[in-house]
């Protein structure tokens, strides 16, 4: 129970149409992720399926149900704000049993889900406090502790794990991947960092400008981007993108190859000049100048290279791992 | 060293206004208390001397001394449940975006800036005049009685026209209290099922909870004090007399300064168990 679908769905701001008609399924029990660059449309999306925006033209399906003029609440939809949007002045178990509250759930049951919920997220010991009290990734575990207890068909994630830093974003990834495997439930999830999408996504929908520029899971969009931008997007460090002579030489306009496709050879084709050597211990990032493509070019290799500044360096793409692209920034097959 | 010549020249610095803040408020007080001790009739005789504790017990046991307290609560309990509960609604409803936000906020905060003697005398001559009235007109037309309202419903009308004036002081503390509310807290409680209503009760009032007590505090110290508008509509007639006023009378009226003081020692005594009152019972909102 949770199979979203938008048909034909768009949104305008008065004249300014931020999502053009869109077509998107997402299956029940998929973690799908709305992932692209600020301002293209995701949150926008997220709210036209939580309901809090309205569409403007088309519909959007739950469970093959039309849910366009349907209010948020009576939609079966959790959602996550990023500011977690917590009731300040109510304790941690109140905060969860507002919805239950609302629905007139009788308060044994709301205890038993509290309970759950709370046991789940390990925040037995924090009930009885307030949201000032708590740390951001308790207070995160508080607003997903609100979303479990309604038992909804599907959660909305709205960047979630921005305002964390980057040791509890990773350790809340992770509770979040867990928490879907053990629920089953739809979640779609919204996030401009593609290292969320690809460690999370069954399916990812990369957005730009109000466009879906591709649907698929993440090892589809990362070995066969269907454009220039998700290329560019998908991966990091992202995707070297060369223009001019060496690409015409692919018969193509722009190709691309990833910083772990090319190898430090003594027998490679290219050659050029270490810029900066950046040592991350497993592996280090090589940024080569005077290629003569224009542009740095980004080399991943193992962690013991002891290459440096300065040094000269020839590389070698691995045979099959170059994309290529047309004029239009289209892949060519 | 240096630190010590900075903290003398500070207080040396600072001296002239503590000095003259302690003088605005240490004379006035110690002259009432003396005055209340004194037998003191400036028309007749000046000073006679001694009065021990005469000039209390003579205010207290006074018919007017209880109403006046009565009237002084009714009066600040009155203005402040209609300025919370309008200004609560007219915050809500200029946080709405509309046409002309800008001149209809000003316009709000208009009352505020008319001296209350002037808006007490607009009041009484152009609204409840019972003869040339716009109220007066307006239950003509539809061909009822006009309504005498000072002399018939007095305190009820000095509410009205109190409330007037310290209606956009609420409104616009509200105001802001409203627009710091977190938008996204709005919207996880609309997908949390809450009503309109219930998104008020649980999330708005709340949020404006701290913002309500200090209008109530503040209000209450100014509102313990209203005189002018008591002075220029009934003139303390019809049951409108406040503990202020029975002063102002006893002093200027009677031309009895000890017995006046006397009552100004009690509204000092009055004015700090409310304060403690609403510290009580609105203060530990602050704490928060």
């Amino acid at each position: 129970m949770g199979q979203i679908t938008l048909e034909r769905v768009s949104k305008s701001f008065g004249h300014t149409e931020v999502i053009p008609p869109l077509d998107l399924t997402i299956e029940d029990g998929e973690f799908c992720v709305f992932v692209g660059p600020s301002g293209c449309g995701k949150s926008t999306l997220l709210r036209l399926i939580a309901g809090l925006d309205d569409i403007t033209s088309g519909a959007v399906l739950i469970d093959g149900q039309d849910a366009s003029d349907v209010p948020p609440a009576k939609r079966g939809l959790a959602m996550v704000f990023q500011s977690y949007a917590l009731y300040p002045h109510m304790s941690v178990r109140k905060n969860i049993a507002f919805p239950m509250r609302m629905a007139r759930i009788p308060q044994d049951e709301q205890n038993r889900r509290i309970e759950a919920a709370a046991k789940a997220l390990n925040l037995t010991d924090y009930l009885d406090r307030r949201p000032g009290q708590l740390s951001g990734g308790q207070r995160q575990r508080v607003a997903i502790g609100r979303a479990i207890v309604r038992e909804p068909s599907a959660f909305l994630f709205d960047e979630p794990l921005s305002n964390l830093d980057a040791a509890l974003r990773v350790g809340m990834r992770l509770e979040i991947s867990e928490l879907h495997e053990r629920l089953r439930a739809t979640m779609i999830y919204v996030t401009h960092d593609q290292v969320e999408a690809m460690t999370m996504a069954d399916k990812i929908v990369v957005l730009r400008a109000g466009h879906i520029e591709q649907v698929g899971s993440p090892l589809e969009l990362y070995r066969t981007p269907r454009n220039l931008f998700v290329a560019g997007f998908i991966g990091s460090p992202k995707m070297n993108l060369i223009g001019g002579n060496e690409a015409a030489r692919h018969d193509a306009h722009t190709i691309g190859i990833r910083p772990e496709h090319i190898d430090v050879s003594e027998d490679g084709c290219w050659q050029g000049t270490v810029g900066v050597a950046e040592h991350l211990g497993s592996d280090t990032f090589l940024h080569v100048h005077g290629t003569g493509f224009g542009g740095t070019l980004t080399v991943r290799t193992t962690g013991e290279v002891t290459l440096a500044h300065g040094d000269t360096v020839r590389l070698l793409p691995r045979a099959g791992r170059i994309h290529r692209f047309d004029a239009s920034g289209l892949r060519i097959v | 060293m240096a630190t010590r010549h900075f903290r003398s020249t500070a207080r040396l610095m600072m001296a002239p206004a503590v000095i003259l803040l302690l003088g605005w408020m240490l004379v006035p007080l110690t002259m009432t208390l003396w005055f209340s001790f004194r037998r003191y009739l400036p028309l007749r005789g000046g000073d006679l001397g001694w009065a021990g504790f005469d000039n209390y017990v003579r205010f207290v046991t006074s018919g007017a001394f209880w109403p006046s307290v009565q009237t002084t609560l009714i009066i600040v309990g009155g203005v402040l449940v209609i300025t919370v509960a309008l200004g609560v609604v007219l915050a809500l409803l200029l946080d709405q975006p509309i046409w002309g936000q800008g001149a209809v906020r000003i316009l709000v905060i208009a009352p505020f800036f008319v001296m209350p003697t002037v808006s007490a005398l607009v009041w009484k001559n152009m609204f409840m005049d019972p003869v040339n009235g716009l109220f007066a007109h307006l239950w003509r037309f539809f061909g009822a009685e006009p309504v005498a309202w000072l002399s018939d419903v007095p305190l009820a009308s000095i509410v009205v026209i109190v409330s007037w004036q310290w209606l956009p002081f609420a409104t616009l503390i509200l105001l802001t209290a409203v627009q710091s509310l977190d938008r996204e807290q709005l919207e996880a409680a609309e997908m949390d099922g809450a009503s309109p209503l219930a998104r008020f009760g649980f999330i708005v009032l709340p949020h404006l909870s701290r913002a309500i007590t200090i209008v109530v505090l503040i209000q209450t110290i100014f509102l313990l004090s209203i005189f002018a508008e008591i002075f220029v509509t009934t003139g303390g007639a019809f049951g409108t007399r406040t503990l202020t006023y029975l002063i102002y009378q006893r002093v200027l009226e009677s031309q009895n300064v000890g017995l006046g003081s006397a009552g100004g020692v009690y509204a000092i005594i009055l004015a700090n168990i409310v304060a403690i009152f609403l510290m009580r019972i609105v203060g530990k909102n602050l704490d928060r």
